[in-house]
């Protein structure tokens, strides 16, 4: 494996690996089938929003304090952020506050105006597109190809979906009992606290915020210390396209701080969080002892992937390949449980193995470099200690099974067979490069094992049985099952987790559940008629 | 302010389907006139039936399995009907001037409200197209049960002559949203912001086939649509006479899905509580807006015998003030009626009014000599058996009845076979409510009028219509239902 220098910035075709869908580019690439063209990534890249976002405008830290934010390729420092804390989310909640008082003119916006300004912001996204995907790469230790393609064309998409339901989030006239004309508004919630992770710190910025203002409710936003950047530059955006002040602020800072004050402020309305269970949980508690804010949640996972002998098996050895390796694991879909039937097993280790042989580590810049950093040290030693409790617990190592490079956190595509359920690594979320493949019997047997976990966020099928597709989709518990594909992520679909997995959905006509609060009216009438 | 010498020069104005500009297969052309000036515009293609044919084979083919447009990512249709809101408001000014010049009403309503609306629509619906969504059922037995919404097929769009662009948006946009190709024949008064919009969609890159104009005259190219046998369905916005031979000849041919946007006799109720400058002010408005040829004209306005006198006052002081005059200037109010037909018939009713014994308070005949201008007339004391006070007269006549209470007024209200639209003046709650109740209408406005909005369904009870446009309802008169059933394995544990 090779370390690519980085390029003199001359532009290239760069081909993507796109996992099964292609993101929207414009009317005319809709009619034709041609592999995307993407431009070089830029190479003189300027960190000018470094501060914390309250009422429109740059705020210094009250502390005074700021946070080094890095390149996990390189180890570089990349900048310095204004670190928020406390006081800090007390000022941007009470901008939000203010934001959303009656009379605003937010609150008086029309519901079709809130969509016309989610529009705008997904057009001057689509302008910086190139900025963010650069960014998201320096930043996230993300393939530039993916950043531009996948994670910008789906921020596209949300912000675009989500801006059509604007004016059409409806509430009901119900015929209740007694001379009474009933009827429901789907009111805002209210401030909002949402709270990002690090592995694809736009599009989740963007799928928090989008059904949040489209339902008309305002935001106070903690990024992930590790990927604060694309958030405070999509910060400006949300200014030039015209947003009130107020309705989005952005903190910068760290969990424990600037993030455990938002799970327990009592002027939040409702808290949402991407990240890990174990984090979830601390939030959801805090949520309770506070004000009982509403709580949305999405998780981890250790997610299976059943591969049952009548599948197309070129398909799948690729599918299920992407499904635990993208973005270098570090996926909260990442199918860490690949379940395999008796009959094809070896075939499919040997050819797995193979696959996994195949990456060009080094800077995800770089074209032709197949595979990026993790994000940070705590990531990169968390994932070795796994791997290493995966050689003594007796899974047998195919390939990899260790770090690579001198500089970065890079680890070796890494591939175990004979796994067993006890081990380690067929229970715990690795969130690395690290495959596990199992082998399967029967039916009824490998549903109980995929179902055996506290998690429950996705599965994947292959087959080409109609009723097996069916009847297993039915059986597992998990919030998504993809049937001969694996994710397959659209903003009209509904995503979330089953049992530890998560609380909620977000995405989808369900996903805007998450973000009104139902108000009954009932007018007392002297006459009611059906 | 946009002057006729900027109009293109074009010999005439072609048939579009397939994304191209086609001659008529007859060979014939019709005349399109400036009601305002008596001025021939230009002449366009006049299509018939064999150009509606083939306009339906285009559509056809576009909508086959496996097609572009069938294929098309749902986000995808929402995105070039974003982009088509885009390409008409960058030529607003085009298209209200073209929209002025055919159809006389003035420039500023035509930019303001028609073209606004046009947008907004437009964009409306194009947030709707990846939400059109079906449902999983639990059924009984072992099946796995779902349903599809599929769009409909070809659908023809018959569009009337008072809001040409902004009535055929009504159709577009939702027909298209949902997957649908279609077949349009704008009114022969009006066809050229119809036949530019073309252009438009050609612009932005919709499939070729999957809008087609053709323009030409009812008897020949609208009954061509309606008894079509490859039409899977008709929208129809015009009068009731005309819808029902639409849905009648939809029942001869295939059965095609009907929907019809048809006239009214909209009663505006004004309680002696009301805002009274309010009320005058919306029932004025509410009848004389586009020279009174809406099919939400408030053209029986019931006011409550304490403040009928002021009412009628007020209105009278109103409408003398009206502005008529050239619809490019921009303090006229009120243009020319459409066509020398409709001038007739509004002259011939307002006679009526004087025959039966109406008051008339002012108006009550042509503003001049020549052209197609009609004095703002107020008619009181109007009884329910008169003429003026049971027929549709699209014109600026505004006929003001009595009423002492609610229950008579609810009942004369509905006593009409029209059921389009109510309005309502009053602040007493109950009142409001009850009323809004009550009354056979599709809309119901209270202390406002004309009130549309795309997010809001409409559509008439009875005879002023069949189904609703706009809001979330407009869908499902443009999907088709397809349940698919999936018997699972009995033996599979």
């Amino acid at each position: 494996m090779e370390n690519h220098k980085t390029r003199n910035g001359s532009s290239a075709k760069i081909c993507c690996v796109a996992l099964d869908t292609v993101p929207y580019q414009g009317a005319e690439s809709e009619m034709s089938s041609s592999q995307p063209d993407i431009p070089a990534p830029l190479t003189n890249l300027k960190f000018q929003y470094t501060k914390i976002f309250i009422n429109n405008e740059w705020h210094d830290s009250v502390s005074g304090k700021k946070f080094p934010v890095f390149n996990p390729a390189t180890e570089e420092k990349l900048c310095e952020v204004e670190e928020g804390d406390k006081e800090d989310v007390n000022k941007a909640v009470a901008a939000a506050r203010q934001a959303f008082q009656l009379g605003s003119p937010w609150r008086t916006m029309d519901a079709s105006e809130r969509g016309r300004l989610l529009y705008k912001l997904a057009d001057l996204v689509e302008r910086d597109r190139l900025i963010l995907a650069t960014m998201e790469s320096m930043n996230g230790g993300k393939l530039f190809s993916n950043a531009y393609l996948m994670d910008l064309g789906g921020c596209l998409k949300t912000l675009r979906y989500c801006a059509g339901w604007a004016d059409k989030i409806q509430g009901r006239t119900i015929p209740s009992d007694g001379n009474f004309f009933t009827y429901t508004r789907h009111e805002p919630v209210g401030v909002c606290g949402q709270i990002l992770p690090w592995n694809f710190p736009l599009l989740m910025f963007l799928w928090k915020i989008a059904p949040a203002l489209s339902c008309g409710n305002t935001v106070v936003v903690k990024p992930a210390e590790q990927t604060p950047l694309s958030a405070l530059h999509v910060a400006t955006l949300i200014k030039e396209a015209g947003f009130p002040p107020g309705v989005v602020n952005i903190v910068p800072g760290y969990g424990p701080t600037a993030g455990a004050a938002i799970s327990s402020h009592m002027d939040i309305d409702k808290v949402a969080f991407t990240g890990s269970t174990e984090v979830g949980k601390l939030i959801k508690e805090a949520a309770g002892k506070s004000n009982l804010k509403r709580v949305t949640l999405e998780l981890g996972g250790k997610s299976p992937f059943i591969v049952f002998a009548d599948a197309d098996l070129e398909t799948a050895l690729e599918v299920t390949h992407q499904a635990l390796f993208y973005h270098q694991g570090q996926c909260c879909v990442a199918a860490s449980r690949l379940f395999v039937e008796e009959s094809i097993y070896d075939e499919f280790v040997r050819r797995s193995v193979e696959r996994a042989k195949k990456y060009v580590l080094g800077n995800p810049l770089t074209p032709g470099v197949s595979q990026g950093p993790q994000i940070d040290k705590e990531q990169y030693e968390k994932i070795l200690d796994l791997i290493e409790s995966g050689k003594k617990e007796g899974a047998k190592l195919e390939c990899g099974g260790g770090p690579w490079g001198n500089k970065g956190y890079f680890i070796q595509p890494t591939v175990f067979s004979n796994v067993s359920d006890e081990m380690r690594i067929a229970k715990e979320e690795i969130f690395g490069p690290v495959q596990q493949i199992m082998k399967f019997k029967s039916l009824d047997d490998v549903i109980k094992r995929a179902n055996n976990t506290t998690y429950g966020l996705s599965a994947g099928i292959f087959t080409k049985d109609l009723d097996k597709a069916i009847t297993v989709s039915a059986a597992l518990q998990s919030g998504t099952v993809w049937v001969n594909c694996y994710s397959v992520v659209s903003p009209q679909c509904p995503f979330g987790g089953f049992k530890m997995s998560g609380n909620g959905r977000e995405m989808g006509e369900y996903g805007f559940h998450e973000y009104t609060e139902v108000k009954t009216v009932t007018v007392k009438i002297s006459q009611k008629n059906s | 302010m946009v002057s006729t010498s900027s109009f293109p020069e074009r010999a005439s104005f072609p048939i579009f389907i397939n994304n191209e500009w086609h001659e008529s297969k007859s060979g014939k052309k019709f005349a399109t006139y400036n009601p305002s000036t008596l001025e021939k515009i230009c002449e366009v293609e006049e299509g018939d039936k064999p150009d509606v044919d083939k306009a339906v084979e285009a559509a056809q083919a576009a909508f086959q399995r496996g097609s572009p447009w069938r294929r098309l990512d749902a986000l995808s249709r929402g995105r070039l009907l974003h982009q088509l809101a885009d390409l008409v408001e960058r030529d607003r000014a085009v298209l209200a001037t073209l929209e002025t010049m055919d159809s006389g009403k003035p420039f500023l309503h035509a930019f303001f409200i028609d073209l606004e609306g046009c947008i907004k629509t437009l964009r409306y619906f194009a947030g709707w197209a990846d939400k059109i969504q079906g449902r999983t059922i639990p059924t009984d037995d072992n099946v796995v049960c779902f349903t599809r919404h599929e769009p409909v097929g070809v659908c023809g769009a018959i569009t009337p002559w008072n809001f040409p662009l902004l009535m055929l948006v009504w159709k577009l946009a939702p027909a298209l949203c949902c997957g649908n190709t279609v077949v349009v024949k704008p009114a022969e008064q009006t066809p050229l912001t119809a036949l530019y919009l073309g252009s438009l969609i050609k612009e932005v890159g919709f499939p070729p086939g999957v809008v087609n104009i053709v323009p030409g005259f009812g008897p020949t190219a609208g009954a061509a649509i309606s008894s079509h046998p490859q039409i899977s369905k008709i929208a129809f916005t015009g009068s009731t006479e005309v819808g029902k031979l639409v849905k009648e000849a939809s029942s001869q041919s295939n059965l095609k899905r009907v929907t019809l946007e048809l006239g009214g006799k909209n009663p505006c109720i004004v309680c002696a509580d009301a805002d009274l400058d309010l009320a005058v002010e919306c029932a004025h408005q509410g009848v004389f807006f586009n020279q009174g040829q809406c099919c939400t004209a408030a053209s029986r306005v019931f006011v409550e015998e304490q403040v009928y006198a002021d009412f009628v006052r007020r209105s009278v002081e109103y409408a003398k003030k009206r502005p008529v005059g050239d619809p490019f200037d921009v303090r006229t109010e009120q243009g020319p009626q459409i066509d020398q037909k409709q001038f007739n018939k509004i002259l011939d009713l307002i006679d009526s009014g004087k025959e039966e014994g109406a008051k008339l308070e002012c108006g009550g005949s042509a503003m001049e000599d020549r052209g197609l201008f009609i004095k703002p007339t107020v008619f009181s004391e109007v009884t329910d058996t008169m003429r003026i006070a049971r027929e549709e007269i699209f014109g600026p006549v505004q006929p003001i009845l009595k009423f002492k209470s609610i229950e008579e007024v609810i009942k004369r209200a509905n006593s009409l076979e029209y059921g389009l639209t109510a309005a309502v003046f009053t602040k007493n709650l109950d009142k409001a409510l009850k009323l809004a109740s009550a009354l056979e209408a599709g809309t119901v406005w209270i202390n406002c009028y004309n009130a549309l909005y795309a997010q809001a369904p409409f559509g008439g009870f009875k005879m002023s219509g069949n189904g609703r446009e706009l809001g979330e309802y407009a869908l499902t008169e443009y999907t088709e239902v397809k349940t698919v059933t999936i018997k699972l394995d009995d033996k599979n544990p």
